[in-house]
């Protein structure tokens, strides 16, 4: 479980980049939180720079749209998911649960 | 419609390939592409790909299950060396042909290359078998490079070696490099990434000859001086790959002469991608690559033109560990205006603006604005009204 930020400090529309190994990013969109793989599974690019749509996050590179509540990709040039991790708000505060760490721990 | 081929097995020709069967062409689908390769990726080829970060498994376009899914005949390696004046017939370098009632041609663009013959050291890049071989020749120890041309490869070519710990040079013959691209005071902040990457700038100066007898060993510039080169890139631009249609009935001017919607003077012939002038303009970029083949297919699908086609121009690039990332068209005296950030560090964005409006944005690592604002440029160019004959017959509704 990784501290992200107070909810206060991630509004609704914005998103935000965890320097984790690999990175994360956590989007408030659509009145939900959610955390994804940050790194487009096309090519280089990080997708908590990307465009917000619904739960929809377009990578900024070549425009393909992942949905945050699955990771699955909705258009080309993506064709292989992101992975998708849990989020919890505890105390006001923004926590990942990494889906690695979690299913270790099943 | 039963059969339509694709000629040039790369980027443009698989999207097309896929738009065939998703817009419901259940007939027989040829492919015929010149390389060996499946269909890979070009753009790491001068990125990742030369410096090693990305493999070839990295390049792939497509896998083995979209294959099977998309049912295609696949010709690698075979050339087409002609199409017959109705365009029903695509004839290949090995005598072989290819009957067909549909054709899309997608054969791209190959690297032009300096006259005379090419000596040990000399490269282009544009295929995967040019960038191995270049990538096995920067292997081999601290190199001197010097890459001829300072457009968007010449430009990551020499960043990629850079990184790889050799000694760069980049020749470039206007004033400044990607001048016509971004207009001067862009520009300039562009060629300033050269510096910064430890990487030696010379403008305004054309090649004289390349020096060497058994390998290149220098660059002679026209101005007289000389430029000790282990290892010499040529980054001089594209050359559309039209001459397998000599024979055809097909108008061919620095590209295939097509309509707004792609379709050629042939109406069961389209062309896609870096070989196609669509409505008076050649791309060489990726996007519109990837964004014609669905309005191509439509209009072959159909019959003659119903959609037509006007991406937003795009492009990207990445050098020196920073992405540049450009949306629009530019005119000459556009005016550029840095809108957020600064061009001495950090990155920034900036609009292009013609009479209080913006027609270009160009970013300099700033994803998030810049895509705001192409998307905002997109939406205020309407598409086009296609106006078919049925629609002209018919009275106005007033
Ligand atoms: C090194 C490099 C870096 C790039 N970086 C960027 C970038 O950062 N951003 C960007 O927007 N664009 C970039 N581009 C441009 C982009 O890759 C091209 O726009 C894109 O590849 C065009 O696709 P295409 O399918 O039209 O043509 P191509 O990719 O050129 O493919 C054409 C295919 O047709 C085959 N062919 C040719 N003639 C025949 C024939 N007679 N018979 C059968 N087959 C034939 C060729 O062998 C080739 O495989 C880059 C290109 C290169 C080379
Ligand atoms: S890197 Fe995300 S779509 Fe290409």
């Amino acid at each position: 479980m990784i501290p992200v930020c107070r909810l206060e400090e991630l509004p609704e529309g914005a998103s935000v980049r965890m320097d984790v190994e690999p990175p994360i990013a956590v989007f408030h969109a659509d009145g939900e939180l959610y955390a994804i793989d940050d790194t487009c599974t096309h090519q280089d690019a990080s997708l908590s720079e990307g465009y917000l749509e619904g739960c929809l996050v377009e990578c900024p590179l070549h425009e393909a749209s992942f949905d945050l509540r699955t990771g699955r990709p909705t258009c080309l040039p993506a064709r292989r998911p992101v992975r998708t991790h849990r989020v919890t708000v505890d105390d006001g505060v923004i926590h990942v649960h990494r889906s690695d760490e979690e299913n270790a721990a099943a | 419609m039963r059969t339509v081929t694709v000629v040039g097995a790369s980027l443009a020709g698989l999207y097309a390939a896929r738009e065939l069967r998703a817009q419901g062409f259940d007939g027989r689908l040829v492919i015929v592409g010149e390389e060996q390769h499946r269909p890979y990726d070009r753009p790491p080829l001068s990125k990742g790909f030369l410096s090693g970060k990305a493999g070839e498994s990295d390049l792939a376009l497509s896998d083995d299950e979209e294959t099977l899914e998309l049912g295609a005949e696949w010709m690698f390696g075979a050339r087409a060396r002609g199409l017959d004046a109705r365009g029903r017939t695509v004839l290949l370098e090995d005598g072989r042909t290819v009957s067909t009632d549909g054709v899309v041609i997608a054969t791209g663009a190959r690297a032009r290359r300096l006259p005379g013959p090419v000596l040990p050291g000399v490269h282009t890049l544009r295929t995967l078998d040019e960038a191995r071989a270049l990538r096995a020749d920067l292997r081999r120890g601290t190199q001197r490079v010097v890459v001829i041309g300072g457009g968007f490869i010449g430009a990551e070519t020499a960043s990629s070696c850079a990184a790889m710990g050799h000694d760069v040079t980049v020749v470039e013959a206007a004033p400044l490099p990607l001048l016509g691209q971004l207009g001067p005071e862009m520009a300039a902040v562009c060629a300033r990434l050269h510096e910064r990457g430890g990487v030696r700038l010379v403008t305004g100066t054309g090649v004289a000859a390349l020096e060497g007898e058994q390998a290149v060993t220098g660059v002679r510039l026209t101005d007289g001086r000389l430029f000790p080169a282990d290892v010499v890139v040529v980054g001089i631009g594209a050359i559309p790959n039209t001459e397998w249609l000599a024979g055809s009935t097909l108008a061919v001017h620095d590209g295939v002469l097509c309509d707004d919607g792609c379709v050629t003077s042939l109406p069961q012939v389209v062309a896609v991608g870096d070989v196609a002038r669509v409505g008076g303009a050649r791309a060489e970029h990726w996007t519109s690559a990837t964004a014609q083949p669905r309005v191509a297919v439509r209009n072959l699908l159909a019959g003659h033109t119903v959609e037509h086609v006007r991406p937003l121009p795009y492009f990207w690039s990445d050098q020196y560990g920073s992405r540049i990332q450009f949306a629009g068209r530019r005119e000459q005296d556009d005016v550029p205006r840095i809108v957020e950030g600064s061009t001495e560090e950090g990155g920034f964005l900036a609009v292009y603006e013609r009479d209080a409006r913006t027609t270009a944005v160009l970013a300099l690592d700033r994803p998030r604005p810049f895509t705001r604002i192409r998307r905002e440029l997109a939406r205020a160019q309407a598409p086009a009204p296609v106006s078919t004959p049925a629609a002209a017959a018919e009275p106005a509704a007033v």
